[in-house]
C-alpha cells in the first residue's frame, strides 16, 4: 500500500486576519505576536508590583499611626482588587487595553466584530488562574517541599504548560482565556498619510517609451515604492541603474528625478489596466483578474 | 532615450482620489485621536453626528483604493484609519451605570438561574463529601488530620476539649475578627475564580475542589458533634456559611458549564459553545465574588453580634431563601424570556 503525500504547500505563516465589519468590508487586521503580548504582560505585572508597593508602603504608615486593623484590611482588599480588578477594569474601559497592552499597541477585541462585553472580558481573565497562577503555584510547592517527587512535579509542569504556552500551538495566539471569552488581541497601528509620490503639481521631465514601462508590475511598482520613500541613496543609486539597464536608458545623473518620474509613469500605466480589469503582478506577467 | 521633455503630467488615480477625498481623512484622523486620548465624552454634537459618517466615506474610500490605486502607503493609512474607527464605533461598551443596572437586574441572576443544573451537581458533591467525611471521622477521628490542611483547623481538632470547641463558637477574639474576614474573602474569591477557570480541563479538577470543600465541612461538623456541640456548630456556621457555600457550589458550576460546553457542544461548533457559555457562566462568578463579599460582612459583624443558636441559623436561613429568591425567582424569568 502506498501512501499518497500531499504535496500542497502550505502558505506562508502570516499574523493578518480578515475582519470583516458589517459594511461588509475586510479590515485586515493584525495579530499580536506571542513575544509582544508576553511583553505586555510582563509590563503590566511590574506596574501592578509598583501600586502594590505603594500601596503597602503608604497603609503601613497609616497603619502605624492610627493603631486600627482598618489599614490591614484596606490591604488585604485591595490586594484582591488589584491582582483581579486590574486587567478587567482597564479592558473594560473604551480603550479595551491594559497600559502594558497600550504601550506595545495592542488591543483586545472580540472575535465576532461585536462589541466587548463584560462577560468576555470577565472571562478571559479569570482563565489567567489556571495560565499563570497554576503552574506557578506548581513551582512555588516544589521549592516548599524540595524534590519531593521528581516525576510528579515534571507531570504537573508539562500539565500546566499546556495551558501557559497554548498560545503558541495555535494560529491565532489565543490564550485559553481568549478562547473562552470569544476574544483576540490585535495590533493597533497608526499611522500618518504619508507623502503622495504622484502629487498632481509633479510635473515629470521625462517621457517612457512603452517598451520601457512594460518591464515591471505592481509588486516592483510597490518595491520601487519603498525605495523611494525610505530607501537610503545607495540603494536608490542601484534601482536606478537597474532601471536603466533593462530599459535601455541613458543615464542622465539624477537619480531622485529620475525615479520619481519612472514611478509615476509606471503608476499611471499599472493603474490604466487596473480599469480595463487587468492586474499585473509581477514582472513575470502574471495576471490576476 | 528618455529626453528631458515638458510632458503632461501622469494621470494616476491615487492623487486625484486622494485630492478629493483627504480632508474627510484627516477630519476623522483628528476626531480619532482626540477620543483616544481622552474619550468620547471630548466631542462635539456636531463631531459626534459626523463621526459615522466620516468612518463610512473612509470605509468607502478603503474599497476603491484596494481596486484602483497601487499606492501601498495610501492603502496601509486607510486601513488603520478604518479598524481605528471600527474599534470606536462598534467596539466600546454602553455607559458604565447602565451596564452596573443590566448586571444587577438582569445579568447576574439570569446568569446563576441558567446554571440550575449544575449547581445542583455541585450541591450534591458537597453533601456527600460532607456525609462520608462525617461518618469517617466520626468513626475514626485519625481520619481528620488527613482531610483538613494543618493550618485552617486552627486547634479545632479532636483532641481539642469540649470547652475549647464551646470557646470557639461563642468567645470571638473581639480584635482581628475583621482583618480575618476581609483575609477569607480573599481566599474564598480566589478559590472560587480558581474553581471556575479549572473547569476547562473537563470539570475534574474543579468537581474535585467542591468534594474536597465538602469533606473539609463535614469533617469539622464531625469533630464538633463528637462533643455534642453538632447544631451549635452548624448554626455557628450557617449566618454566613449558606451564602458561602452557595457561592461556592455556583462557582463549581460555573466551572462545569465551560468544561461540558467543551466537552458536549450539542449542535454548536466547540468553540462557539465555549464563548457562549464562557461569557454567561463569567457573569455568574463575578456575581459569585459579591456573594463571598456578603459573606465576609456577615460573618465578620453578624457573628460578632449575635451568640445566640436560634438567631445565627434564622439569620443564614433568611439570607440563603433571599439569594434563591433572587436567582430563581427574578432571574429564571429573565432566563426564559430571552434564551441568551
Amino acid at each position: 500500500m502506498r501512501f499518497v503525500r500531499r504535496n500542497r504547500k502550505k502558505p506562508p505563516f502570516t499574523l493578518r486576519r480578515s475582519f470583516v465589519t458589517p459594511e461588509g468590508v475586510d479590515l485586515q487586521l493584525e495579530l499580536g505576536g506571542a513575544g509582544t503580548r508576553a511583553a505586555a504582560f510582563l509590563i503590566d505585572l511590574i506596574l501592578m508590583l509598583l501600586v502594590l508597593i505603594a500601596a503597602t508602603v503608604t497603609l503601613f504608615a497609616f497603619g502605624q499611626a492610627t493603631r486600627a486593623s482598618i489599614a490591614l484590611i484596606l490591604w488585604l482588599i485591595g490586594a484582591f482588587c488589584l491582582r483581579n480588578g486590574w486587567f478587567v477594569l482597564f479592558e473594560l474601559s473604551g480603550r479595551g487595553a491594559t497600559p502594558g497592552k497600550r504601550l506595545m499597541g495592542l488591543r483586545v477585541v472580540a472575535r465576532d466584530g461585536a462589541r466587548l462585553t463584560a462577560g468576555a472580558v470577565l472571562a478571559r481573565n479569570a482563565m489567567r488562574e489556571i495560565e499563570i497562577f497554576l503552574p506557578l503555584s506548581f513551582l512555588g510547592a516544589q521549592e516548599a517541599m524540595g524534590t519531593a517527587d521528581a516525576f510528579l512535579t515534571i507531570f504537573a509542569l508539562l500539565w500546566t504548560g499546556i495551558f501557559l504556552f497554548f498560545p503558541l500551538f495555535n494560529r491565532d495566539r489565543l490564550r485559553i482565556g481568549d478562547l473562552v471569552a470569544g476574544t483576540w488581541v490585535v495590533q493597533t497601528v497608526r499611522r500618518a498619510l504619508a507623502i503622495d509620490l504622484t502629487a498632481i503639481g509633479h510635473r515629470p521631465r521625462r517621457a517612457f517609451p512603452d517598451s520601457a514601462l512594460a518591464l515591471y508590475g505592481v509588486y516592483e511598482l510597490q518595491t520601487l515604492e519603498d525605495v523611494i520613500r525610505n530607501g537610503d541613496p545607495d540603494a536608490r543609486r542601484t534601482v536606478a541603474a537597474t532601471i536603466r539597464r533593462k530599459a535601455g536608458l541613458a543615464d542622465d545623473g539624477d537619480d531622485e528625478g529620475f525615479l520619481a518620474d519612472y514611478y509615476a509613469a509606471l503608476c499611471a500605466r499599472l493603474e490604466g489596466g487596473l480599469l480595463v480589469g487587468r492586474r499585473q503582478l509581477d514582472k513575470t506577467g502574471a495576471v490576476a483578474g | 532615450m528618455s529626453a528631458f521633455v515638458d510632458a503632461a503630467p501622469p494621470l494616476v488615480n491615487a492623487s486625484r482620489f486622494r485630492a478629493a477625498h483627504e480632508a474627510d481623512w484627516t477630519r476623522l484622523d483628528a476626531l480619532l485621536q482626540r477620543i483616544e486620548k481622552r474619550s468620547v465624552r471630548v466631542l462635539s454634537e456636531d463631531d459626534l453626528l459626523a463621526l459615522p459618517l466620516l468612518y463610512r466615506v473612509t470605509l468607502s474610500s478603503l474599497s476603491v483604493a484596494r481596486e484602483t490605486s497601487l499606492d501601498r502607503a495610501l492603502i496601509a493609512y486607510l486601513e488603520q484609519l478604518c479598524a481605528r474607527a471600527y474599534f470606536q464605533l462598534y467596539g466600546v461598551s454602553d455607559s458604565v451605570w447602565r451596564d452596573l443596572l443590566g448586571f444587577f437586574t438582569k445579568g447576574w441572576p439570569r446568569a446563576v438561574a441558567s446554571l440550575w443544573r449544575e449547581t445542583l451537581v455541585m450541591a450534591f458533591l458537597t453533601v456527600a463529601g460532607a456525609i462520608a467525611a462525617y461518618a469517617l471521622v466520626r468513626a475514626d477521628p485519625s481520619w481528620f488530620y488527613g482531610i483538613m490542611p494543618d493550618g485552617l483547623a486552627g486547634g479545632r481538632d479532636p483532641s481539642a476539649s469540649a470547652a475549647t470547641l464551646r470557646d470557639t463558637l461563642y468567645h470571638s477574639q473581639e480584635s482581628g475578627l475583621g482583618v480575618f474576614a476581609s483575609f477569607l474573602f480573599g481566599h474564598n474569591a480566589q478559590i472560587a475564580i480558581f474553581a471556575f477557570a479549572l473547569g476547562f480541563a473537563f470539570v475534574v479538577p474543579t468537581a474535585l475542589l467542591i468534594l474536597y470543600n465538602g469533606l473539609m465541612l463535614g469533617a469539622m461538623i464531625a469533630v464538633f458533634a463528637d462533643k455534642g456541640l453538632g447544631l451549635n456548630f452548624v448554626a455557628w456556621l450557617a449566618i454566613h456559611g449558606t451564602t458561602e457555600l452557595f457561592a461556592i457550589m455556583i462557582s463549581g458550576a460555573a466551572g462545569m458549564r465551560i468544561g461540558t460546553a467543551i466537552a458536549f457542544p450539542g449542535r454548536r461548533t466547540r468553540m462557539a459553545a465555549l464563548v457562549e457559555e464562557g461569557r454567561s457562566s463569567a457573569i455568574a462568578v463575578a456575581g459569585v465574588v459579591l456573594m463571598l463579599a456578603v459573606a465576609a460582612i456577615l460573618e465578620g459583624i453578624g457573628r460578632q453580634v449575635v451568640t445566640r443558636d436560634a438567631m445565627r441559623a434564622g439569620i443564614g436561613g433568611v439570607v440563603l431563601v433571599a439569594w434563591l429568591i433572587y436567582y430563581y425567582g427574578i432571574g429564571r424569568r429573565h432566563a426564559l424570556r430571552s434564551p441568551q
